[in-house]
């Protein structure tokens, strides 16, 4: 493989805004045909030394570097003209969201062929001759009107696919791209990196950035591991994944919830592996007669829902089926996970369970009670049983508020937004999900996204629910801060004794994270039953696409030594 | 419209909808007419005087009490109230106007004679407003923070600016002092161009506030990123993407805008004594020059329901997310 051509060559690489530097002398290769993943979490610099390969580091950066060679251009000295020859032209940049990163305003076909226009003298036909050709060879199908489409038209997938047809234009030979996958479902994940492992076997080189070294496992050749703007370890795929040596890369390992059991830790604490949580059958039995009560042996389900259905109108005529006979049981202290691809119906689900849509038949029971035929007026004073966090906490905030006025507001009822008043039980909330008491007087939008999603939990434990409905409570996050905050729910399930319905389009962490397990597809419930049952031994073709679409979430019984 | 309502059944197309939307325009504009003709016939009305009074010259005319009986009949002014009242319905529907009072002509005449200067005025005044909004956006996005915080207060002071107090600092400076312009207003270029910056001034200042803000949005998207690592320059940028990010707020608001430069005019055509819908319109009112005043406010109702109506199409055109419904 050394015999390639070397298409990025860069030693001692440096970036600084202002007086910081994010990027600390960092070195790397890429050659043709050859793979090159920089790992770690958000801050590391990754994102930064890719965007300098093209010049684009961003105003007020200040590159330096001993040798920063790209497609055989000497980058430290190029005129912005030769930059734009080299951008789009001899590298193609995949940007990580795909939603943002295709003009609304503009169809796709425009944006495609700006590639065109501006590196070749192609007339407009023979360019929208190569449009439809990228379309084809990116996977679109029907190319014609897709190029007459604009990106809010079109699925997460589709726009990916899209940019990475106006990246792979002009056939460059070093492909960037930035998590290509972040926030994809899984199957799409899946056919979006075998795109990228298309295009390197043809011969481009390809520097592929992410959080997750899951994500990367099928693609990438070498892996660099990147924190705090060094490369703190690299090495093959094989030695990186069996034999990490770097202890943030154990961790970054470790925090990929797949093949993990239950309880076990994802994220390192102090006391390391004496943390190792195993949750013994005495403590479940106590937590189910908790919530169980009088009817003694008998468990009850705390939530139970019976062949929900529920479809909305779709222009004037038609209809949405959005789910079908959906049922399911939550038992006491147990997570019930939920995974299906965007659109299955997951959403609407938990919708219709927090009372916040009426079903259009079928009925949910919380303890045993009616709760989605119950009149509203009846079903406030019970909505303290029953907590919610979401995917985006910060949009679920009111953005005037301070963290300890959203956690009076939800302590108190809404009766009192004045921290004050409740500072105790403040404090409490707060130690309770790890954050600091002294963030009372922060506004949320200063915190990062794992403490926000740890205020959120707080907001939700507020009423002191005995149910929690968690809707893709972690997708937004890095893996190593994923890690944590679902350790956090771990924690916080066995000493309060909550029971979950856990939403996710990601087939790992729903595994490390559920007793059950629903399995949705376009509005039904294809197949259920207990966790390890569902992932070791699937009956439905659809679980098993699933899962062979999933990252090392089989990990385990194949025998990798994750 | 018997052709529109054929077609909608066969062709539950784009057209079908497109013109559905149309007739729905329509129906609400004439909605809004008849509501603005009710309101000025009953709240004219509740002015004290006799209109017969202002008929006959005002109250200074000292009319018998047999002319003033007479200009009652014959202006049907001694008929009950709703009697009128419909009267004026059926008129104003079959486009009868009336007669001025004070001008005794008929008042889309004089609509006819003051509608052009106006609409000359308004017009020009929101394309200056436009290019030096556009000029703002574009410099601080090129110039830096410095720049752009300049331009800030800039657009905050322009947009605060009183009409009155411009046009007299304007008149001070380029008339009086300078001696380049003349402080009266007439139909030549030199003569419109200071009611023209009067108007668009205060209007810039509103309009680069949104429009910067959408256009530094843009030049920081992803979207601009992405078409940077394609090899795009700074100014294809700014062309195919960021400007029309910018305009999309810009053409909402100018609907709005032509509205809020009508009522401008009646300020600034009496402070440069140019002919125009506004200045009559006020001294119709003084007049108490019911039917005059009717048909300027009809006119200018009028005219809201087409330039929001012709705003929202444009939008359409300029924004393909929003969809027909």
């Amino acid at each position: 493989m050394n015999e390639q051509q070397a298409i990025v060559e860069v030693k001692n690489l440096s970036v600084s805004f202002g007086g910081s530097k994010v990027v600390k002398d960092v070195s790397f290769t890429v050659r043709a045909g050859e793979c090159l993943a920089l790992v770690g979490e958000s801050g590391s610099g990754k994102s930064v030394t890719a965007r300098s390969l093209l010049g684009l580091a961003g105003p007020g950066s200040t590159v330096t570097a001993e040798t920063l060679t790209v497609a055989g251009q000497d980058g430290r000295s190029l005129s912005q003209r030769s930059w734009r020859t080299l951008r789009g032209k001899e590298v193609g940049f995949i940007l990580q969201d795909a939603l943002t990163s295709l003009d609304p305003l503009r169809t796709v076909g425009k944006e495609i062929d700006d590639s065109l226009r501006l590196h070749t003298r192609a007339s407009g036909a023979t360019r929208a001759t190569r449009v439809m050709e990228l379309l084809e060879a990116v996977g679109l199908d029907d190319p014609e009107r897709r190029a007459g489409q604009r990106s809010g038209e079109l699925s997460g997938g589709m726009r990916q696919r899209a940019l990475i047809a106006a990246a792979i234009a002009l056939d460059p030979q070093l492909i960037i791209a930035d998590e290509p996958t972040t926030a994809l479902d899984a199957t799409i994940a899946a056919s979006i990196m075998d795109l990228l492992g298309t295009l390197r076997q043809a011969g481009s080189g390809v520097l592929l950035i992410s959080h997750d070294l899951a994500a990367v496992a099928k693609v990438a050749d070498t892996i660099a591991v990147m924190q705090a703007g060094h490369i703190v370890e690299r090495g093959t795929r094989d030695q990186i994944f069996h034999d990490p040596q770097h202890p943030y890369t154990r961790a970054l390992l470790a925090a990929v919830p797949a093949g993990k059991p239950r309880f076990v830790k994802l994220s390192p604490t102090e006391e390391a592996s004496s943390q190792v949580h195993t949750r013994d059958s005495e403590q479940k039995v106590t937590a189910a007669e908790d919530a169980g009560g009088e009817a003694g042996a008998v468990v009850r389900p705390v939530l139970s829902a019976r062949k929900l259905s529920k479809s909305f109108a779709k222009g004037k005529h038609a209809t949405f089926m959005a789910i079908k006979d959906v049922s399911f049981e939550l038992l006491p202290g147990r997570t019930l996970g939920v995974v299906g691809e965007s659109g299955s119906g997951k959403t609407t689900t938990a919708r219709i369970v927090l009372g916040l849509l009426a079903p259009d038949a079928g009925a949910v029971e919380l303890f045993d009670e009616p709760w989605s035929s119950a009149r509203e007026v009846d079903r406030r004073s019970r909505r303290s049983q029953l907590g919610a966090i979401y995917q985006d906490p910060l949009s679920s905030f009111d953005p005037r508020l301070s963290v300890g006025s959203l956690l009076a507001d939800a302590v108190s009822f809404g009766a009192t937004r004045n921290p004050r008043s409740h500072a105790a039980r403040i404090t409490e909330l707060l130690q309770m999900v790890g954050l600091d008491a002294e963030m009372s007087g922060r506004n949320p939008a200063t915190l990062s996204g794992g403490q926000r999603q740890r205020l959120a939990i707080a907001r939700a434990l507020a009423p002191q629910p005995r149910v929690l409905i968690c809707d893709e409570p972690v997708s937004a996050l890095d893996v190593s801060v994923q890690a944590q905050v679902l350790d956090l729910l771990d924690e916080l399930q066995q000493r309060l004794g909550l029971s979950y319905v856990f939403i996710s389009h990601d087939l790992s962490v729903v595994r490390h994270m559920s007793d059950d397990v629903l399995v949705m597809r376009a509005g039904q419930v294809v197949e259920s039953g207990a966790t390890e049952r569902i992932f070791t031994s699937p009956r439905h073709d659809y679980t098993r696409a699933l899962l062979a679409a999933s990252p090392l979430v089989g990990t385990q019984e194949s025998g990798g030594g994750l | 419209m018997s052709t529109s309502t054929a077609l909608t059944p066969r062709a539950p197309s784009l057209l079908g909808a497109s013109v559905r939307w149309l007739l729905g325009k329509l129906m609400g504009g004439i909605f809004v007419l008849w509501a603005v003709a009710t309101a000025i016939f009953f709240g004219i009305r509740m002015i004290p005087g006799d209109p017969a009074e202002a008929i006959m010259g005002g109250p200074g005319s000292q009319a018998s009490a047999e002319a003033l009986a007479a200009a009652r009949a014959h202006y049907g002014l001694d008929q009950p109230l709703i009697v009128q009242y419909g009267r004026q319905l059926k008129q104003l529907a079959l486009g009868d106007l009336g007669t001025s009072y004070s001008l005794k002509s008929p008042v889309v005449e004089v609509l006819g004679e003051l509608v052009p200067p106006t609409l000359i005025l308004a017009s020009l005044a929101l394309l200056v407003a436009w290019m030096m909004a556009l000029a703002l956006a574009v410099f601080s996005t090129r110039s830096g923070v410095l720049a752009s915080a300049v331009a800030s207060g800039l657009e905050i002071v322009s947009a605060a600016v009183p009409h009155f107090w411009l046009a007299s600092v304007l008149i001070m400076v380029f008339s009086s002092m300078l001696g380049w312009l003349p402080p009266v207003s007439t139909n030549t270029a030199a003569g419109l161009v200071l009611p023209v910056f009067t108007l668009a001034l205060p209007l810039a200042g509103f309009l680069g506030q949104v429009m910067r803000d959408t256009m530094m949005e843009a030049q920081r998207s992803a979207f601009a990123l992405s078409a940077r690592a394609r090899g795009e320059s700074e100014t294809g940028i700014l062309l195919r993407h960021s400007l029309r990010h910018a305009a999309l707020p810009g053409i909402s608001l100018s609907g709005w805008a032509l509205g809020s430069l009508l009522s401008g005019a009646v300020v600034v055509e009496s402070i440069f004594a140019r002919p125009g819908l506004g200045r009559s319109l006020l001294s119709a009112v003084t007049a108490r020059d019911i039917p005059l005043v009717t048909g300027v406010a009809l006119l200018s109702a009028a005219a809201y329901v087409v330039i929001m109506t012709v705003s929202d199409i444009v939008e359409r055109l300029a924004d393909p997310r929003i969809k027909q419904s």
